[in-house]
């Protein structure tokens, strides 16, 4: 056998570099090395929200005649597509002269909500979450968000819808 | 510190203590990452800035955490490398 070589390390230290002894510094160390990297994924995470919610400021909403004044009975509903065709939105008449609309996307799965003139509330069929028809805030079931909203405003007889509210009217 | 520990089983309690608070911070940072991610759905956009900079802080606390482990680990197998 060869003597120890002071300068070089022998074969077996090269293959096997880490002695037992030492395997429960190793082990740790990696573990919280990837404890490290998923810290830096959630970061990276939080950081897209922050980009996203710049970008998603700056989105522009098209102004677009929704239906006339009068045109549905009090307590009516009127289905209309916005900002996109295909994005279902609800226009109800709460009173002789009050209108609210909000997205038909319930914000738990997505269910179609409908408008239930006896409770007056938006209802969700699929789970029973329950929607506030005075701002859209959740009353009830497993929603957390409440249903966006579409700004309206009056202008020639007809109601104008302005864009997307996400947040409740405080 | 006991200082009649041996020194490897000292170096592993202190191993111990940091891994033990990357996992708390980890999970801060999970808690975090929901909870600003819920609140953009909701529109309220004003969550995001302090939740990027929460986390970076949180990140950054692992990495320092992280370093000082792999330091105590050089260290260690330094000793044993130098033993004869
Ligand atoms: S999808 Fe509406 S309550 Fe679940």
């Amino acid at each position: 056998m060869k003597p120890p070589c002071k300068e070089c390390d022998p074969l077996w230290r090269e293959e096997f570099s880490v002695r037992k002894a030492g395997e429960a510094y190793v082990a740790r160390c990696q573990f919280t090395k990837f404890l490290t990297l998923t810290s830096l994924g959630m970061f990276v995470g939080n950081l897209w929200i922050l980009a996203k919610s710049f970008v998603s400021r700056q989105v522009s909403y098209p102004e677009q005649a929704i239906a006339n004044l009068g045109e549905i009975p009090v307590g009516g509903v009127k289905v209309f597509q916005y900002p996109n065709p295909g994005e279902q939105c609800l226009l109800i008449r709460t009173g002789a002269d009050e209108y609210a609309a909000y997205s038909q996307k319930c914000t738990h799965l997505s269910c179609a909500v409908y408008y239930s003139a006896e409770n007056n509330r938006i209802e969700c069929p699929c789970h029973e979450g329950y929607f506030s028809i005075r701002d859209g805030s959740v009353l009830q079931g497993p929603p957390t968000r409440p249903l966006p909203r579409v700004v309206l405003t009056r202008r020639n007889g007809q109601l104008i819808a302005l864009g997307m509210d996400a947040e409740p009217e405080s | 510190m006991d200082p009649s520990l041996p020194h490897r089983r000292r170096g592993l309690t202190a191993i111990n203590g940091a891994m033990a608070l990357v996992v708390v911070l980890v999970i801060t940072q999970v808690w975090l990452l929901s909870a600003t991610l819920d609140s953009f759905l909701a529109g309220r956009r004003s969550a995001a800035l302090p939740g990027a900079i929460f986390s970076g802080l949180l990140f950054l606390g692992c990495g320092a955490l992280y370093l000082f482990i792999l330091r105590i680990e050089r260290q260690a197998r330094k000793e044993e490398r130098e033993k004869p």
